[in-house]
């Protein structure tokens, strides 16, 4: 297979789909290569799910122009593109003065970053709005354009606009080399064939500096840092907490948190473990990770409830070689675009790393804007959700949303059909679980998982034998008559 | 199908709902709905193709699907028992209406004069008991396993560890082994199984599968696919005791760490629970804290052996219909059951002493002991006191207080079981 593009996007995190869902906007051929059989299968789908506000980064850095424009614009794309999003606002807490002053420096970066609102409260104003905190905080940063998301459903939002808009994405399709020529980037070379382009934009994540040394730029290395969270179901400890709560933050990021979800689910993570090279997939979990972070969390609200955790799981920064994003044309690799080193605030600064480097690509293409582009997405049917009359009506146009196949979390047939036949559909289990939340509850896919397992066996017309649980090779099941031992 | 009433509505058609319709209508309630979630009744006993069952309900031996057929066989030519399955119920209020959905009916919501829940219950997952590692395929709750197996006909996998010693582990040990699987270990955080001592005899010991004992998994390897397990005895407090991991080869991990009772609804609807059966608090009618609300079996609290469901259930059933036919005697006075000493739960918690029944009394003790004293007083009397040679917390004891006991003992009962002295 040889095809033909004016740009490839890498990597089909947040930050390759909302790349995507900008170059979609113009009249050029825009294909985006992801290794895994879903979107957001990396560092997009296990982090703090924050849109910071955007103090943080140092003033004049690309992370704080980045961070400040993205958190703007989700302001206008959660409804265009039904987003899930809850501008919750968030606190910095600070335990001393010491502390307190740090909270002030952060202030007045965030008032030179364009933050706006950023106020200091006291300790009692902060309990008088989250009464769980603990009684220890002497007061907090508060940033009420801060919010909380759903990370997937943010990149399959970017992703769906674009296929809609005629861009393409091939997913299981691994990059094997970049074919330079002359300087220039001629073609993409993958798994499943050639991409022939004169654009890369390289949004490969924990492995962009692999991407971008297959182009021939050395400029630059990503060290994989791991942070590990603890999820709780969402029955215990009903409200919690209403907005995340950082501790001040120190120079390995801004510590372990206590958040709320978009779903109503309780977490708290990340800590920070810098990991050697070799292990930028290490997503384990591990017993001393998951003690510190329940104990530091401690300190923030106490009363975390241990007891009704229901999943742990890890994610991997992509912490580059400079400090900061990478952002923009290689020096060395022409039509190389790199969008590397996006850790923390980079779910934020999506839409505006997007932005700024769709700019930069069209006027030097020439591409003008589609006439007939099509804003927002398909709806997407959300069963709970409805009144009891909306219901009905559904069940009646389709009985398939009649039956519900996750009891934790109230998922139909019908939302986990859909979710296999909408624009980028579900290949996998885990997919099915990120786009419709069957098998997300407290039973994590006890009794609905087999039955999900059928419903990707029927849909997509393969063996139940070749349903995998997310990752390219993670089959789940086996046929009896091949792998018996008593027949081998 | 909406606006209608009924004299009982059961939520679920596991043994537990089916046979408290079978006991419902024998005490000739005239309208009894059973409403189950999956494509057919039977509840888990459908995926238990193994023997074992029935012995005390049935006198005889069975498998689970044969135990689920008797029990469907009492009830499905009933004219006054309807039943719809692939039908889930979603919400019941204060009034008893029950919300529920299917694909057939759409939407529906129907009153009862009384309700029995019979949810039964789920298994405890590897979030829940926060194993290290990675998020491979190939990490399987035994029952779900059981499930594919069973049901649907594939393999989990070829190299198999079970954690924990619970009766599905068990049997999924042997299960793994006729399949012609490889079942590396079983390992079990207690110094103790959790299993029934016949799961143990016939499922690990007669396969020759290694059983580690105060042992758990301190790592998950494979990012992809399960390839391998780190083990680690534990000490005293369950911790794992560093410089004592091994590593064990396989390619799935099936987990049998407990059951809970699937209480959301119960929740929702505002019965009180109790903290340690993790099931609603009743009394000996299986009557919860909401008048003309029952609940009986596994979402009341885990039971080991279905038989003792179905009777849990008849008892449900029963007093149900009564209450709903308006033939429910008054009670003289409430007194409480409170579990002390040795044991760590008892059902029901409370009794309503009325014209004298005989009260049957289900209890777990909190760690095994051999040769014990159980007793139960009211107040400083004596009602019931007998010495077992064996008690193990994976084995429910039932104690039966005739009625001419029950009568008159109007102060709070304590129920204990202490060793003997030697």
């Amino acid at each position: 297979m040889t095809k033909q593009a004016d740009v490839v996007v890498i990597g089909g995190g947040i930050t390759g789909t909302a790349v995507l869902h900008e170059l979609a906007k113009y009249n050029l051929r825009a294909i985006l290569v992801e290794q895994e059989p879903e979107l957001a299968a990396g560092t997009t789908k296990a982090n703090s799910a924050v849109l910071h506000a955007g103090f943080d980064a140092p003033e004049g850095s690309i992370k704080a122009r980045m961070n400040v424009e993205g958190n703007k614009l989700y302001h206008d794309l959660k409804d265009e593109l039904d987003l899930q999003i809850r501008w919750s606002g968030s606190f910095v807490v600070a335990m001393d003065d010491e502390q307190m002053a740090v909270l002030r420096d952060l202030l007045k970066r965030g008032q030179d970053n364009g933050v706006p609102g950023l106020e200091i409260w006291d300790g009692d104003a902060v309990r008088k709005s989250e009464p769980n905190v603990s009684k220890d905080i002497k007061g907090a940063l508060w940033a009420p354009t801060a919010g909380i998301c759903w990370p997937f459903g943010l990149a399959l939002a970017f992703a769906e606009n674009a296929v809609v808009n005629g861009a393409e994405i091939l997913r299981e399709c691994t990059v094997t080399d970049i074919i330079v020529e002359q300087g220039a980037v001629k073609s993409v070379e993958t798994d499943q064939g050639s991409i022939e382009t004169k654009y890369v934009i390289n949004a490969a994540g924990i492995h962009a500096d692999e991407i971008s040394h297959l182009a021939g730029d050395n400029s630059f290395a990503i060290h994989p840092r791991k942070g590990e969270y603890i999820l709780f179901d969402k029955t215990a400890q009903k409200n919690l907490v209403y907005s995340p709560i950082f501790p001040t933050p120190t120079k390995m990021g801004k510590g372990i948190l206590v958040c709320a979800t978009t779903h109503g689910n309780v977490f708290v993570g990340p800590n920070a473990q810098d990991m050697n090279d070799d292990e930028k997939d290490n997503t384990a979990v591990t017993i001393s990770g998951m003690d510190e972070t329940l104990e530091k969390a401690r300190r923030l609200v106490p009363n975390i409830p241990v007891g009704a955790a229901i999943t742990e799981f890890a994610g991997v920064r992509a912490v580059s070689s400079t400090g900061d994003f990478i952002l923009g044309p290689s020096k060395i690799t022409k039509g190389l675009i790199q969008a590397a080193g996006i850790q923390s605030p980079g779910l934020t600064s999506a839409p505006a790393i997007a932005k700024y480097l769709t700019d930069a690509i069209v006027r030097e293409m020439g591409a003008v804007k589609k006439s007939d582009y099509k804003k927002g997405r398909p709806a997407q049917p959300c069963f709970r959700m409805l009144t009891n009359a909306d219901q009905r009506a559904l069940i009646a146009k389709d009985s398939r949303y009649g039956r519900v196949i996750c009891r934790c979390e109230t998922v139909t047939e019908g939302e986990i059909v859909d979710a296999i036949h909408r624009p980028v559909g579900a290949r996998t289990v885990d997919g099915v679980k990120r786009r419709t939340r069957a098998g997300m509850g407290r039973c994590q896919g006890g009794f609905c998982g087999p039955r999900v397992i059928q419903i990707l066996s029927r849909e997509l017309h393969i063996p139940i034998t070749k349903v995998r649980k997310e990752m390219k090779k993670s089959y789940m099941f086996y046929d009896k008559e091949t792998q018996s031992g008593g027949k081998a | 199908m909406d606006e209608q009433w009924y004299d009982i509505i059961i939520v679920g058609g596991g043994p537990a709902g089916l046979s408290a319709a079978y006991s419902a209508w024998m005490q000739g309630a005239k309208k009894i709905l059973v409403l189950e979630r999956d494509r057919e009744v039977g509840g888990i006993l459908q995926q238990c193709i193994h023997n074992g069952f029935g012995l005390h309900h049935f006198k005889e031996e069975l498998t689970g699907p044969g135990y689920a057929q008797r029990c469907y066989d009492l009830v499905k030519d009933k004219k006054e028992i309807e039943i719809l399955v692939d039908t889930m119920v979603l919400n019941i209020n204060n009034d008893k209406i029950v919300t529920a959905v299917s694909p057939k009916y759409g939407l529906i919501k129907i009153q009862g004069k009384t309700v029995i829940l019979t949810m039964g219950c789920r298994e405890r997952t590897r979030g829940a008991i926060r194993i290290p590692g990675y998020r491979p395929a190939g990490v399987f709750t035994a029952g779900a396993a059981q499930r594919m197996v069973n049901m649907e006909g594939y393999l989990p996998g070829k190299k198999i560890v079970i954690l924990g010693s619970g009766d599905i582990g068990l049997i999924m040990a042997r299960r793994m082994s006729l399949e012609g699987c490889k079942v590396q270990a079983v390992l079990e955080i207690c110094p103790f199984s959790n299993g029934l001592t016949r799961n143990m005899v016939q499922c690990v010991y007669d396969y020759d599968i290694p059983l580690y004992l105060s042992h758990t998994i301190t790592a998950i390897h494979g990012k992809d696919r399960v390839t391998g397990i780190t083990a680690a005895k534990v000490d005293e407090h369950m911790k794992p005791i560093s410089g004592t991991e091994f590593e064990i080869d396989c390619d799935t991990l099936l987990l049998s760490v407990g059951l809970i009772p699937e209480n959301e609804l119960s929740r929702e609807l505002g019965l009180t629970m109790h903290p340690l059966t993790n099931g609603p608090i009743v009394d000996q009618h299986r009557e919860t804290s909401i008048e003309g609300v029952f609940a009986a079996g596994n979402v009341v609290h885990v039971h080991d052996l279905v038989d003792f469901v179905s009777e849990e259930a008849e008892i449900a059933g029963k007093y149900a219909a009564l209450k709903a036919m308006g033939k429910m005697e008054g009670n003289v006075t409430d007194v409480r059951v409170e579990a002390i000493d040795e044991v760590r739960t008892c059902v029901p918690q409370h009794i309503r002493i009325g014209k004298g029944e005989t009260i049957r009394l289900f209890m777990r003790v909190r760690k095994p002991m051999k040769r014990v004293r159980l007793t139960v007083k009211s107040g400083v009397n004596m009602l019931f006191s007998k010495v077992l040679p064996i008690a193990k917390p994976s084995e429910m004891i039932a104690a039966d207080i005739p009625a001419a006991k029950v009568n008159g003992h109007y102060t709070d009962w304590t129920v204990s079981v202490k060793e003997e002295e030697a």
